[in-house]
């Protein structure tokens, strides 16, 4: 029992409740948002230093044992989603500070931003099948409404086919619920797991396997991508950076713990099938990232083939591939948070989002400039930053697994983000000057401060790999153990 | 009776299914709410039909039917409900935004 | 448009006294029996609402003056609350307590924590559901 389990779930949602009732205090909804979050943070990196030290913890809510309440569980992989998530959340609220008009501010926007992470915290920690479905919802309903932030038009359009999307995705899986509960009449994750090893996954559990798989996929746009960069491009830009660092990656956490923990026993079955959605995701992603001349779609089309990148490494069920996909998302959550806020930045100045408009902002705003460069490096993979070891160990993993065509693709979709991201370069910051200082629509005041927290952040993970790969190595050890987690929900 | 509820079940999803593909926001609104409903009978079923009373303590009875499914039916419907509400407000401001109801016509440009 | 709801009205008049009473009797009687503050909740907020229908939103809310968002809330963070009053003692999240006093006029009567946790269920699920009503009837 450790109730410290609950303190990522409850904070941000007490202080979000609290936050309603003050709504029209800017400042106060500021400052204790912040703390919310900051002692989310600051949770998590005990939750860490717990698991590493005691192994995983457990929670059952209302002391009622394990199949029959629903437990909390918290293993090195989501402890580390958990801070990598606070980190994120942490500075896009300080850019929201300075772009949200005072409006919108108090129209609810921080407790929505609040219940979002809860929704994702939530998600991270919890072990139990039916309470994933109401954190999804908790986080899936804030994105509803953060979406639509602002009203206008364009955003209420995306945002119809984004929720309309999710709730079918939703209803999907609530029949994967209905299914796998009629089969094992059990739902907690732990319990689930061993019914099933028990019985054998034959083929009607593979079949609902199945079901989850085009669940999940369509949360984490693993092929199914067709509402991600519609709805990714319209939000402003807070939201639309904490979208693509945390609700992808989400559903990716979810097939994570699905297929290492419930239906790993047909790999070639599942985890071929994967595999291909994968190499697809990469692909399409890749083609989609070089094909477009919008700053927007860029970004989201390389959200997209990162998680194509992600989930190959969990094809490869080797600890190779499991350690490199968890290096990579942890790496990628704050990447891509970084670059969806630079572009934001980039719009906010030049006001368009067009390639071909924007020239030379390297000139005035060299630090930009520079750390937008250190981002795009980082995600195609070279040495010292925080995304090389993640593809080393991917590659690795994928070869081992003996997926050779899988490796090779991600390799290829690494010179995609490689083009994507320096066509993007030499267009927006190199280059004629084309705005004089007068011209510009705003200034960086206040934006430069969460940007600079991420490249920091995204260069010490880089740098200090060695000093997180005890704790990415205990993660991938959890995952590949499904006995570890069975025996910690269970004693 | 099971298999009954079942059938059930495939008739409103496919009920859902074709309102979804019409080109009218409301009546897609009005699918997702038939798909959500007939996923609640679902899971209903899922914990096996029959006449009992309450799982109580206490209570000295020896049929009882399985709590689990309606309470998570329970906490299915009060999301659909809230998620349904959702939509319905923003489908209004879209009809009132766009002054028309029709996905053909919100399609729009790539650029506005 | 002005309509003649007479019999709406007076009908509501007493039906909403009935709803309440029983609204109250289903939260009171969910700790042993089938109700709970989640059902006695809804039921109180179809009386709210059936006010609203038949003698117009502007009326009532001169004579309930209440923000249900912020009832709402309140409500979540009672339930939260109770949860977080097992931490302190050191017991999982969300643990309940029950015991046996001896009140006057009740005689022996068992209160529980789950009590105060469904009145903050009731009257989160009030705000909730009267205020989503509100909101779609609100023609802006």
């Amino acid at each position: 029992m450790n109730n410290l389990l609950i303190a990522p779930v409850v904070l941000p949602l007490i202080i979000g409740m609290v936050l309603i009732i003050f709504h029209t205090n800017i400042k106060l909804q500021r400052v204790l948002s912040l703390i919310a979050l900051l002692a989310t943070s600051a949770v998590s990196v005990l939750l860490i230093n717990q698991i590493h030290q005691q192994g995983i913890q457990t929670l059952q809510l209302g002391g009622w044992e394990a199949p029959y309440g629903i437990s909390f569980v918290g293993d090195m992989f989501s402890a580390l989603l958990l801070l990598a998530t606070s980190i994120v959340a942490v500075c896009c609220l300080i850019y929201a500070f300075t772009t949200m008009g005072r409006k919108q501010q108090k129209l609810y926007f921080y407790p929505l931003f609040l219940f979002l992470v809860t929704g994702v915290n939530g998600s991270f920690l919890t072990g139990d099948l039916f309470n994933l479905y109401v954190f999804f919802e908790l986080f899936l309903v804030s994105s509803y409404v953060l979406i639509t932030f602002g009203g206008e038009k364009r955003q209420l359009r995306e945002s119809l086919k984004y929720i309309f999307t999710n709730i079918i995705s939703s209803a999907f899986f609530l029949m994967g619920v209905a299914y796998l509960y009629s089969i094992t009449g059990t739902l907690n994750l732990a319990d689930l797991s061993l019914k099933i090893a028990e019985v054998g996954q034959d083929g009607l559990i593979t079949t609902v396997a199945f079901l989850f798989l085009i669940v999940f996929a369509l949360k984490a746009g693993l092929l199914l991508f067709f509402w991600l960069p519609g709805s990714y491009s319209v939000p402003p830009t807070a939201i639309a950076a904490i979208f693509a660092a945390l609700l992808t990656k989400v559903g990716i956490y979810a097939i994570f713990r699905m297929f290492t923990l419930i239906f790993y026993h047909e790999p070639q079955i599942t985890h071929w099938f994967i595999g291909i959605l994968a190499a697809l995701t990469m692909i399409l992603g890749g083609l989609g990232a070089i094909g477009f001349w919008d700053l927007k779609k860029i970004l989201t089309y390389n959200v997209v083939i990162s998680v194509g990148f992600i989930v190959a490494g969990l094809v490869s069920l080797t600890s190779a591939g499991i350690t490199g996909s968890i290096y990579y998302l942890i790496h990628d959550m704050i990447i891509k948070a970084l670059i969806f806020l630079i572009g934001g930045t980039v719009i906010h100045l030049t006001g368009t989002s067009d390639l071909k408009e924007i020239s030379g902002l390297i000139r005035r705003h060299p630090g930009l400039g520079w750390m937008f460069f250190l981002a795009a490096l980082s995600m195609v993979g070279i040495p010292p930053l925080s995304g090389f070891l993640g593809k080393v160990f991917i590659t690795r993993g994928t070869f081992e697994g003996g997926y050779f065509w899988l490796g090779a693709i991600g390799l290829v979709a690494s010179l995609f983000i490689l083009y994507s991201m320096m066509k993007l370069f030499m267009n927006a910051f190199w280059g004629e000057m084309k705005l004089s200082e007068e011209e510009e629509l705003g200034t960086t005041k206040g934006l430069i401060l969460p940007i600079v927290l991420l490249t920091v952040v995204s260069l010490a993970l880089g740098i200090g790999a060695e000093g997180i790969a005890c704790y990415v190595t205990q993660a991938a050890e959890e995952l590949l153990n499904p006995s570890l987690y069975i025996q910690a929900v269970f004693d | 009776m099971d298999t009954l509820i079942v059938i059930l079940v495939g008739i409103l999803v496919t009920i859902g299914t074709y309102l979804i593909l019409s080109r009218h926001l409301l009546r897609i609104v009005l699918g997702t709410s038939i798909i959500g409903h007939a996923v609640n009978l679902l899971i209903i079923t899922s914990g096996g039909l029959k006449t009992g009373a309450a799982p109580l303590l206490g209570e000295k009875i020896t049929d009882f039917t399985d709590a689990l499914p309606q309470a998570l039916v329970l906490t299915a419907i009060v999301i659909n409900f809230a998620v349904t509400a959702l939509v319905l407000v923003l489908c209004y401001r879209a009809y009132q935004g766009f002054g028309t109801d029709d996905l053909e016509q919100l399609r729009g440009e790539e650029h506005e | 448009m002005k309509q003649n709801d007479v019999i709406l009205q007076s009908v509501t008049r007493v039906a909403v006294v009935i709803i309440l009473t029983f609204s109250f009797y289903l939260f009171m009687n969910g700790h042993h029996h089938p109700g709970g503050g989640f059902i006695g909740g809804l039921s109180t907020a179809a009386a709210i609402v059936l006010l609203y229908l038949s003698f117009g939103i502007d009326k009532v809310r001169e004579n309930i003056r209440m923000d249900f968002k912020k009832l709402a809330a309140i409500g979540v963070l009672i339930a939260i609350g109770t949860g977080m009053t097992s931490v302190i003692f050191g017991k999982p999240f969300l643990t309940q307590a029950f015991d046996y006093f001896n009140l006057p006029i009740f005689g022996k009567t068992e209160l529980a924590s789950a009590l105060i946790f469904d009145t903050g269920v009731a009257l989160a699920v009030i705000g909730t559901a009267v205020n989503i009503i509100l909101s779609i009837s609100e023609d802006r």
